[in-house]
């Protein structure tokens, strides 16, 4: 029954079932065509993306794979004449943060504070950092860490996304301030330079440094090295499967220079608590033996990451303890130039044995031109010994500024040397050429007499002072050098006479061991003599006559000293300035006695030393420290938390004039 | 029980559709030496288990391919009706431990009834229009009954939430809705309407997870190590294996873990590292063979139900696989679909061995009668 009643309904619908059944196999090759294309487009997609795209995936796929890991070259050393470490090594544990990978970074470095005991300024410091560090580029921590500290960071790491402890080195200056301005230091790379060297990766390593100043960075190339690379393959969470292959690191290579490490960092102990530069040469070859200029930065600060607190001291010392006097301060030599007058003078066929009659001064026109005494019958070498400027003014007018100015261009006043610094000054030695062309101004006979006794607009730096004593000691054409090279003696000069060089370096030697200026500069050994100028040099044009004791240190005059021993066969140059020492004789001349000691009979020196050293309070790093302690005590640590941000400073491009602007006496 | 004379092997074992087997074992086996490898060259932990459950649902689907049409027309209500109380029940169990669960833990196997749902609901459609004289179909009784089929479990699935198994429901039941014969504006209109609702439905409809997922799919470099990176490692996969892969046991990107989910999402990638675009397009080609093997089954049938039902589960074995290997190569959102038969997992391959297996017992059907 219920088969046959199927049956007639089938009958009877069977038209549109075949209707139905056309259309199924209608829709149903759609539907598989529309799969088979779907299928199709799969293949196809796949095979561009295996074939055509093949070489940029299998790229990304090694680069999946393969780990390159920097090596950083370790820093070349800076030594000394003798090969005694003046800029080193030294293993450091250090923590930077990576801010790219920092998720929280106030609760990351609260953290850190508390294992790692930082000081609320250095969190200021890091806070900054990160602001503006860019993605990829490590910001440091805290640096020469004990290992305690290091070991409970690493314990850590896996609640401190971000933070990179790195076991490195860091550079080490075992004098440290003694030869801040002679090195330089080293910093972490800025962004500015990470570009310039076409982003070289190696800039980004945490902890690598390059040199920021002096001859670290003039330098750099050599002192850097050479990166090796270590590619090991990497899972996706870091773990190490193998390592492939290494190409090892090239340490940077080992600068020599001619300094003597031990007498560089006596000078920059002697130099004590003034503001002032000294240099020593080897007169004959140009050696610089050393070159101090103090205060100084501690450059062991600098390459560690220095401190508000510590910069802000230093910028805000009236002493500047970031500028490098000995090539950037600019001085009038005062007497110290009388020399040069001298030289002119004799150049000029004057007879040194000429009488000039000094009652305590000159006249020229209606102005008087003073001396400092009324020295009575002077020749040449008493005008020496007791610096006359009677008799210079009366030479010097008599020769003209043209003999002047070319002798004391050629014993190396006004010029540029070729050592390898970043910047250093010339200076002036002013003619009647020079004068209308820089200020529109005739030359006039009162300019020549200002000059003679050094004073008007001649201008030098110490690392001059001293090629101009180490020229007047040898007699010859001496430049210094900073880098151990071959030895050689300069040659003689020529256009100058060796005779009338004796002569003036016998009036010199007057000034020390005889009846001169500088009394207090003989030496405390047996058959070695020094020989010197002494020079004070007006800061300002006081009423009151010259800027002694009664005025404010910075109106004080200068005192300047020029050396070379011995005496009679000069082997050493040594040129003395302290800023506001007052006169050259006082202040500087017993620098340059203790200098010279030192490199004949160091214990005798060192003893002087330690005596001084007892009455100023201990050595340059207990001074510092005390120094700073009190900065930070002053300002209240507190408040520095909000200052704007200071990075390590980049060199002077240009220096200023020594403080307060020189001007013709009278 | 007669035996043919001609033949040294029993009749039932000769009956049996061998070059159908034969397709799924080839490719299941493909996916057990892909496992192979993605374990770094071990059977444990997924090649054997994966072996073991295939060999499990082979079984289960030769055997479901005795089952006869009519038995699968009389079930085909009560199995979606039961399968609809499950979906409910797993959702009042996830709101009463919270969170969202897909399935329910029998003891011995664990059964996620969106996955039953899928061949589940081809069937109950079929059923619908199999029932529904010709005459009716243009009429509105054709559409509102079967979009209620459509729609409960859907809506179901879509709150748990999972949005690829909504999507797989519903583009099986359209499929099936299609080929019974439904007026081809309406498909044509609602193509569109979707096409209107779709920026309404991102920005209303979807969790933020969801959201995100497709926004990376757009834009992966947006996301290079969220879920962006899934797919730029799937890309470089593949696209370093080149023509002929980088060789078994020597994938970079699967060993190394730079690949996620190698094994289940991505083995797709995890093969074409190892075998390449020839790989590649073997697995491909196995698929479609499976597919179209699946639609002739309809094609040849009589009955109404057996067309619509063979035509519903091919769609909706290759809708796992067109949404995997799309999701692998970059050209759809990854939405956690598997890969059928070749990735680690039991639900995704019970689903597909059940689908084989009706179609085996549709096609059986068509045999015998010849």
């Amino acid at each position: 029954m219920i088969g046959r009643r199927k049956k007639r309904r089938r009958n009877k619908l069977s038209a549109n079932d075949n209707m139905r059944r056309m259309m199924f196999s209608r829709r149903a090759a759609l539907v598989g065509g529309a799969q088979l294309g779907i299928g199709g487009l799969l293949a196809a997609r796949m095979g561009w993306i295996a074939i055509a795209e093949n070489e940029q995936w299998r790229l990304l796929s090694e680069s999946n794979r393969v780990q390159l890991t920097l090596i950083t070259p370790r820093r070349g050393w800076i030594v000394d004449r003798a090969g005694q470490p003046i800029a080193m090594n030294r293993s450091d544990f250090r923590v930077d943060l990576i801010p790219d990978r920092v998720q929280n970074s106030q609760e990351i470095l609260a953290t850190l504070t508390d294992l790692l005991d930082l000081p609320e300024d250095e969190v200021a410091r890091i806070n900054e950092d990160l602001e503006t560090a860019a993605g990829a580029q490590p910001v440091q921590v805290a640096a020469g860490l004990e290992w305690e500290q290091f070991a409970a960071v690493n314990v850590r790491l896996p609640d401190l996304p971000g933070v990179a402890p790195v076991q490195g080195f860091a550079r080490y200056y075992p004098a440290g301030a003694a030869v801040g301005h002679l090195v330089g230091y080293v910093g972490a790379p800025t962004r500015e330079q990470y570009l310039e060297e076409n982003e070289n990766p190696l800039l980004l390593f945490p902890g690598f440094k390059v040199g920021k100043d002096g001859l670290e960075k003039t330098f750099e190339e050599t002192l850097r090295g050479e990166p090796g690379a270590q590619r090991s393959e990497v899972t996706a969470r870091g773990e190490l499967v193998r390592e492939l292959e290494t190409r090892p690191d090239r340490a940077g290579e080992t600068l020599r220079l001619t300094v003597d490490a031990g007498l560089q960092e006596y000078v920059g102990r002697r130099l004590g608590n003034e503001s002032g530069s000294a240099v020593v040469m080897n007169c004959r070859t140009g050696d610089v033996l050393a070159m101090a200029s103090m205060p100084c930065f501690d450059p062991n600060s600098f390459s560690d990451g220095i401190s508000h607190a510590e910069y802000d001291m230093l910028s805000e010392d009236e002493r500047v303890p970031l500028r490098n006097k000995t090539l950037l301060g600019m001085y009038p030599p005062g007497s110290t130039f009388k020399p040069m007058t001298a030289l002119a003078a004799l150049s000029g066929d004057v007879d040194p044995e000429e009488i000039v009659y000094c009652g305590g001064g000159y006249t020229l026109g209606n102005r008087r031109f003073g001396c400092l005494g009324v020295h009575g019958p002077m020749n040449l070498h008493r005008a020496i010994a007791r610096s006359c400027n009677t008799y210079f003014y009366t030479m010097g007018r008599r020769v003209g500024i043209q003999k002047i100015a070319y002798a004391a261009r050629k014993m190396g006043l006004g010029a540029e040397y070729p050592i390898p610094v970043a910047n250093q000054n010339y200076g002036t030695v002013p003619d009647d050429e020079w004068l209308p062309r820089r200020y529109d101004r005739e030359w006039t006979d009162s300019d020549t007499l200002n000059t003679s006794i050094g004073q008007g607009y001649l201008l030098t730096t110490p690392m001059q002072l001293a090629v101009m004593s180490a020229r007047l000691a040898s007699g010859r054409n001496v430049v210094p050098r900073l880098v151990q090279g071959e030895r050689s003696q300069a040659p003689l000069l020529d256009g100058v006479s060796q005779e009338h060089i004796a002569r003036v370096r016998a009036g010199m030697d007057e000034v020390v061991n005889g009846a001169g200026t500088a009394p207090r500069a003989r030496l405390p050994l047996d058959g070695v003599r020094l020989a010197g100028k002494t020079g004070t040099a007006q800061v300002v044009n006081l009423s009151s006559g010259r800027g002694g004791r009664g005025v404010p240190w910075r109106y004080r005059d200068h005192g300047l000293f020029v050396s070379f021993a011995p005496a009679d066969d000069p082997l050493y140059a040594c040129a003395v300035v302290v800023e506001h020492g007052m006169s050259g004789g006082r202040a500087a001349s017993p620098v340059a006695r203790d200098a010279i000691t030192y490199l004949y009979d160091k214990e005798i020196a060192l003893e002087s030393l330690d005596r001084l050293e007892t009455e100023w309070g201990g050595d340059i790093f207990t001074r510092m420290a005390r120094q700073e302690a009190e900065y930070r005590y002053a300002n209240g640590l507190e408040q520095r938390a909000g200052l704007p941000t200071v990075t390590p400073p980049e060199p002077e491009e240009d220096a200023a004039m020594p403080d307060g602007a020189q001007q013709p006496p009278q | 029980m007669s035996t043919n004379p001609d033949s040294l092997v029993p009749q039932q074992i000769a009956e049996l559709p061998w070059r159908t087997i034969f397709l799924v074992l080839a490719i299941g086996g493909f996916g057990m030496l892909v496992l192979f490898s993605a374990a770094g060259g071990n059977l444990q932990p997924w090649a054997w288990s994966h072996a073991v459950r295939f060999s499990l649902f082979l079984a289960m689907a030769i055997f479901l391919s005795h089952l006869r049409e009519e038995h699968w027309k009389f079930f085909a209500y009560p199995l979606y009706v039961a399968t609809l109380i499950a979906l409910v029940g797993v959702e009042a169990l996830g709101q009463v431990r919270g969170g969202s669960q897909r399935w329910l833990d029998l003891g011995f196997i664990r059964i996620q009834p969106s996955e039953i749902m899928k061949p589940v609901l081809i069937l109950a459609l079929a059923r619908y229009y199999d029932s529904l004289p010709a005459a009716e179909l243009r009429r509105f009784v054709a559409i509102w009954p079967a979009a209620i089929l459509i729609a409960l479990p859907a809506a179901l699935v879509v709150i748990q939430p999972d949005l690829g198994t909504t999507v797989a429901l519903a583009v099986g039941g359209l499929t099936v809705m299609f080929l019974a014969g439904l007026p081809m504006r309406l498909f044509i209109g609602g193509a569109l309407a979707v096409a209107a609702l779709v920026p309404i439905a991102f920005q209303f409809l979807l969790e933020d997870y969801q959201r995100n997922r497709v926004l990376t799919f757009l834009n992966p470099e947006n996301d290079p190590l969220g879920t962006g990176y899934h797919i730029t490692q799937s890309k470089i996969a593949i696209g370093s294996g080149g023509l002929f892969g980088k060789g078994f046991l020597n994938g970079t990107q699967s060993h190394l873990s730079y690949l996620p989910e190698g094994h289940t999402d991505f083995v797709f990638a995890t093969m074409a590292e190892e075998f390449g675009l020839l790989g590649g397009l073997l697995l491909i080609g196995g698929f479609l063979l499976l597919i179209r093997w699946g639609l002739r089954v309809g094609q040849r049938s009589k009955s109404n139900f057996a067309k619509l039902t063979s035509a519903g589960l091919s769609m909706t074995i290759f809708f796992y696989v067109a949404i995997n290997l799309m999701m692998g190569m970059g050209l759809a959102p990854v939405v956690g679909i598997p890969l059928p038969l070749v990735s680690f997992g039991g639900s995704a391959m019970m689903t597909v061995m059940i689908c084989i297996g009706i179609l085996m017992s549709l096609d059986r059907q068509q045999r015998v009668k010849r």
